[in-house]
This record gives structure tokens, C-alpha cells and sequence, in this order.
């Protein structure tokens, strides 16, 4: 049996975690009955409209993922050019937020299609909101192959800190690329500084969506920290294995 | 600072000087890129003037990245990127160099495809400033992503795979701009081809910005 098992470490969940996940799970149910149910129709989308309560939040979670991401390639740069095994907690969370964020843009992108093809009668049209979404979307996923890839633990996490910062240079691009070029896709139905372009129940709906699925991405991120912390220790006891078996053979021959 | 920035990149130039990959290799087979889209659009000459802007770029983008690939990975054979390190050379001035030496070679693989496009695909040029200044900026954005990311996969196993996956959705602008911007620069289309000329200068300015500061930190290693 590991170390991680022996130290009880193996499992992700805490009391506190299960608290967060059966909230998550109700949560996430209430918004189902909010969004079919409670929620009207729109005058001129009809049912498709529910589609909303799912795609803007994925699209805010996958934005908070990424700049989550951000700062912890920020801290985790400082920490480790100080000290070079210092500040791996923020690496960690910096890849688990950055995970929880590429599943939520694939989400936004689906949910995405599946509109498109109701309202514009197509599932995908060159548009600079979902072109430069695909483009996050793949440039994230190249980060994300970057922090797998065989190399010096140390080498591989700086380089996708940096990585990181640069890529977070496209989620306002996506985020204003309505504002700055004429596109097919609306116009953002929250954001800040400006009037919601929904009013009553579908306002208040979409908010309560919002907060759901932030809960459900905040369970995610802490079991995705956890899981990552556990294959490290696995890897470091792999490695600590195979050198005590090494220096036992090598005893053993003499 | 600048003159140990000439000092790399008159090396990398050296290198490619004698090793002939740039001029022997990487644009003929840049050149037959662009014979394939001919076939692959059935040599339908009036779409291919229209796209002319568009293949040239993807062509561009192919050549040089394996220019990319190759400025690595002559500095990660043999250790010469800790000897780089070690040299006592500013990541300032490395930075530069490497991008002013891939400026150069994607400069001459792109002086061979313009006019490739121009015989192949029936084109004539209408705006040569356009098209000069879209093509430099073009060109500095290649360099300085090329560099960033060329670093970023420098020295690992699965470096041929990974440097396009980083670095095609970084210059995917770049290609969007550059192909607008030579469609009116050869009177394929009207208006706005300026705007995407200074849309491309302003990616290689925040690509070149991103790059001094970040620089640093790709090269302290371990």
C-alpha cells in the first residue's frame, strides 16, 4: 500500500467537500426546474431560449476558471523563483482551475451549436464570437497537453505559468468580440457597467444558474486539486520505489 | 543589449548558412504547398485568385514552422541552450536575436512565395505598400511567437507535435488579418485592408511585449 493511502490521503472528499457536492447536486437540479419550468418562453425564440440558463453560465465559469488560472501561474511564478520546489499548490490549482475551465468552453460551445442551429438554422457559422471562442478553447487544451507532457516537474509548470498569462490575452478578445466586430451572435446578456438585455423571471433565472454552476465548478476545481496532489504522490513514491528496488538488487549482487 | 542580440541571431543565420534547410528544404516543399491547394481546388483559377491571400499564409504559417522547430532544435542538441545560458547573454538579447534570425529566414521563404502566388494563382499586385506592411508585420508576429513558443516546446520529446498546436491558435489572428489584408492589397477585395495591416502590428507589439517579459522565465530551467 502507498504512502498516500497509508497517510489518508486517498480519498478527494472532506465533510466539507460532501456538503459543497450534494449542494452542487441541488443546486444544479433547482436549475433545471427553474430553466424548463418557471422560466417563460422568449416572444421570439420560444423554448430555445432555455438554452440560455446553461451556455452564459458555462461561459462565465470557464472565463473565472481561466483567470483563477492566471493568478495561480502568477503566484506560483513569484513562489518559484525564489525557491524552485516552492509554490507547487499554486501550479496545482492553477491546472485543476484551468481543466474545470475547458470543460465549461466545450460545454458553451455545444450548448452553443445546438442554439445556433434553432435560431440561425445552422450549427456553425464563422462568426467572430464562436471562432474565437474554438480558438480558446484549442489554445487551453494546448495548455493542458503542455502540463502533461514527460519533462522535469520544476520545467513543465513554469512553462505553462507563462503559458497561461499569454493565453488569458484571448478571453476579453472573446468576451468584447461582439462589441468589436458586427457578428450573428448577441450581444452579452449580463455584463458589467451596462443594462441586462433579459428582464423578470428569465433575469432572476439566469442568476440563479449562474451561482448553481459556480458551486458545481467550485466542487470540481478542489476534487481536480486533489486528484492532481494524489497523482504526484503516487508518481514521487514510484520513483522512490524503483531506486530502493535498484539499490537492493545492486546490494544484492555483491 | 544589441549587440549581443546580433551576435545570436547572426549565429542562427550562420548555422542555417551552412546547414542550407531554409532555402534547400523548407521552401520548395512551401512552393509545393501551394501547387497542392492549386490541385485541391481543381486549378479553379478564379477561386484561387480569390484565395490567393489566404494559401499564401497557410503556406507562410507551414514554412515557418519548421523554422521554428529547427531554431530549437539545433540550440537543445547537445546541451547549447544551457551553454546559451551560461554565455551570460540577457534573455532580453536572446530574445531579440532569435527573432531577428527567424525574421530574416521567413523573410526570404517569403520573398520565394510571393511571387509564387503571383505565377501560380494569377494575381497582380495593387497596393505594394499594403502589401509590404502587412507582410513585415505578418512577419514580426511569426518571429516573436515563433520564439516564445518555439522555447516553450524546446528540449522535449513530443516538441514536432506540440509546437503547432501552441502556436497555430496564437497566430490564428495573425492569419486572418494577413489574408484580408493582401485580398485588398491584390484587388481581390476593397476597403479595409489597412485597419487588418494595424491589427497585425498591434499583435506583433503585445506578442513582442509578452515575449521580453516572459522570456526570462523559459530559460531559467529547473
Amino acid at each position: 500500500m502507498t504512502a498516500a493511502a497509508n497517510s489518508g490521503a486517498k480519498m478527494t472528499a472532506t465533510p466539507i467537500t460532501r456538503v459543497l457536492g450534494v449542494s452542487a447536486l441541488a443546486a444544479t437540479a433547482l436549475m433545471a426546474v427553474l430553466g424548463l419550468v418557471v422560466s417563460p418562453p422568449d416572444v421570439i425564440q420560444g423554448e430555445a431560449v432555455r438554452m440560455l440558463y446553461i451556455h452564459v453560465p458555462s461561459i462565465w465559469i470557464a472565463y473565472g476558471g481561466f483567470a483563477l488560472t492566471s493568478i495561480s501561474s502568477i503566484l506560483f511564478l513569484r513562489r518559484s523563483r525564489r525557491r524552485p520546489d516552492q509554490g507547487r499548490h499554486y501550479d496545482r490549482l492553477a491546472g485543476s482551475a484551468a481543466e474545470v475551465g475547458v470543460v465549461f468552453t466545450a460545454i458553451t460551445l455545444i450548448t452553443g451549436m445546438l442554439w445556433g442551429k434553432v435560431t440561425w438554422g445552422t450549427y456553425w457559422q464563422w462568426d467572430a464570437r464562436l471562432t474565437t471562442t474554438v480558438l480558446l478553447f484549442v489554445t487551453y487544451l494546448g495548455y493542458l497537453a503542455l502540463r502533461r507532457l514527460p519533462a522535469e516537474p520544476t520545467v513543465r509548470s513554469r512553462r505553462a505559468a507563462v503559458m497561461a498569462l499569454i493565453s488569458f490575452i484571448n478571453v476579453p478578445i472573446v468576451h468584447y468580440s461582439v462589441d468589436w466586430w458586427r457578428t450573428l451572435h448577441q450581444k452579452a446578456s449580463l455584463s458589467v457597467g451596462r443594462r441586462p438585455e433579459i428582464t423578470g423571471e428569465m433575469y432572476w433565472t439566469l442568476l440563479y444558474s449562474m451561482l448553481a454552476v459556480t458551486i458545481l465548478a467550485t466542487w470540481l476545481i478542489i476534487h481536480r486539486y486533489r486528484v492532481i496532489r494524489l497523482e504526484e504522490l503516487r508518481d514521487e513514491e514510484g520513483l522512490e520505489a524503483l531506486i530502493a528496488s535498484r539499490l537492493n538488487k545492486a546490494v544484492g549482487s555483491h | 543589449m544589441l549587440a549581443e542580440a546580433l551576435l545570436v541571431a547572426r549565429k542562427d543565420l550562420r548555422v542555417e548558412r551552412r546547414a542550407k534547410i531554409a532555402l534547400g528544404q523548407v521552401a520548395p516543399l512551401a512552393l509545393l504547398i501551394l501547387m497542392v491547394f492549386a490541385f485541391a481546388l481543381d486549378a479553379n483559377s478564379s477561386l484561387l485568385e480569390r484565395g490567393a491571400g489566404g494559401l499564401y499564409w497557410l503556406a507562410v504559417l507551414y514554412g515557418g514552422t519548421l523554422l521554428i522547430q529547427r531554431s530549437f532544435d539545433v540550440e537543445t542538441d547537445d546541451g547549447n541552450m544551457d551553454a546559451l545560458r551560461m554565455s551570460g547573454i540577457g534573455s532580453t538579447s536572446l530574445f531579440l536575436g532569435k527573432a531577428s534570425a527567424l525574421f530574416v529566414q521567413i523573410t526570404v521563404l517569403e520573398l520565394i512565395l510571393g511571387p509564387g502566388i503571383v505565377l501560380l494563382y494569377n494575381v497582380r499586385v495593387v497596393d505594394w505598400v499594403l502589401l509590404f506592411a502587412a507582410a513585415t508585420a505578418g512577419t514580426v508576429a511569426f518571429s516573436v511567437c515563433g520564439v516564445l513558443w518555439g522555447v516553450m516546446s524546446a528540449g522535449l520529446r513530443v516538441r514536432a507535435t506540440l509546437l503547432p498546436l501552441l502556436l497555430v491558435p496564437v497566430l490564428a489572428p495573425v492569419l486572418l488579418a494577413g489574408s484580408r489584408a493582401f485580398e485588398t492589397a491584390l484587388g481581390v477585395r476593397t476597403g479595409a485592408g489597412w485597419t487588418w495591416a494595424g491589427l497585425m502590428f498591434v499583435i506583433a507589439a503585445v506578442h513582442t511585449a509578452v515575449g521580453l517579459g516572459a522570456f526570462g522565465f523559459l530559460l531559467e530551467e529547473g
